[in-house]
């Protein structure tokens, strides 16, 4: 069964415009209030939305489980591979060598209050986007896993 | 009685927990060594201006990996549960 077209259409509309915002709170967690867990999470939302939408044999064909788990583990080893990178380079695990480095997100930051730039801050948005990543695909995945175990029906 | 008893039990929990407060001044402890050296020194160290973030993902991201490694495990068991579930109804495409 499904929802009525009102709550599809709605749906619809809302669920890209709902991974947009989650982006947003990923790609600025070294800005503003968020980073990947939060943002991730936001994501996870527009897929539990559509899942409730829409019924089962079109999730079926919308949505692919094995996408979902390789999305996960792919942002898990991001994540390490981030903290591995400190050791390449002759520093400790987990060290910070972008920052102040020149290189990907490497502009120093002016001390005290400033509007901020999106370059800066060295591995914590490679980590932010890793876990934005890990986050959304293991969230996803439990609410499809969840919804294909109760065979799409509603109580 | 056995009801009197964890009744007895609760009410001593509570009054202490209550009580104990009283007993301390608000603010101990007061280190803040730490508080200051991550206000100071954060912003220009990990050249981020959320300083949580800088937290979370830079000085402590230790403990962050430990937090992604439990959210992997507990999808990891949500997908074994289901699929040996699945097995044994039916067979389904993914």
């Amino acid at each position: 069964m499904r929802m009525s077209k009102i709550v599809r259409t709605g749906a619809c509309i809302l669920y890209p415009l709902i991974i947009i915002f989650g982006l947003y709170v990923v790609v600025h967690g070294h800005l503003t209030p968020g980073g990947g867990f939060q943002g991730g999470a936001v994501i996870a939302t527009a897929a539990a939305l559509v899942l409730v939408a829409f019924s089962h044999e079109e999730i079926a064909g919308m949505v692919r489980k094995a996408f979902l788990s390789a999305q996960e583990s792919l942002g898990l080893l991001l994540f390490i591979g981030a903290g591995i990178l400190g050791l390449l380079a002759g520093a400790p695990f987990f060290a910070n060598i972008l920052a102040n480095s020149g290189l990907l997100f490497g502009l120093p930051v002016p001390p005290g209050p400033n509007p901020g730039d999106l370059n800066t801050a060295g591995v914590i948005p490679v980590m932010n986007i890793a876990v934005g990543v890990e986050v959304w695909g293991g969230l996803a995945i439990i609410l499809v896993y969840l919804f294909s175990a109760t065979g799409g029906e509603r109580t | 009685m056995k009801k009197v008893l964890v009744a007895a039990i609760f009410l001593v929990w509570a009054a202490g927990l209550c009580t104990i407060p009283l007993f301390l001044s608000f603010g101990d402890p007061a280190a803040t060594d730490m508080d200051t050296y991550f206000i100071r020194t954060g912003q220009a160290a990990a050249a981020a201006n959320n300083i949580v973030t800088s937290i979370v993902f830079d000085f402590r991201g230790f403990d962050t990996l430990g937090e992604s490694v439990v959210l992997f495990t507990a999808v990891t068991g949500v997908a074994l549960m289901f699929r040996a579930r699945k097995e044994g109804e039916e067979h389904e495409d993914e």
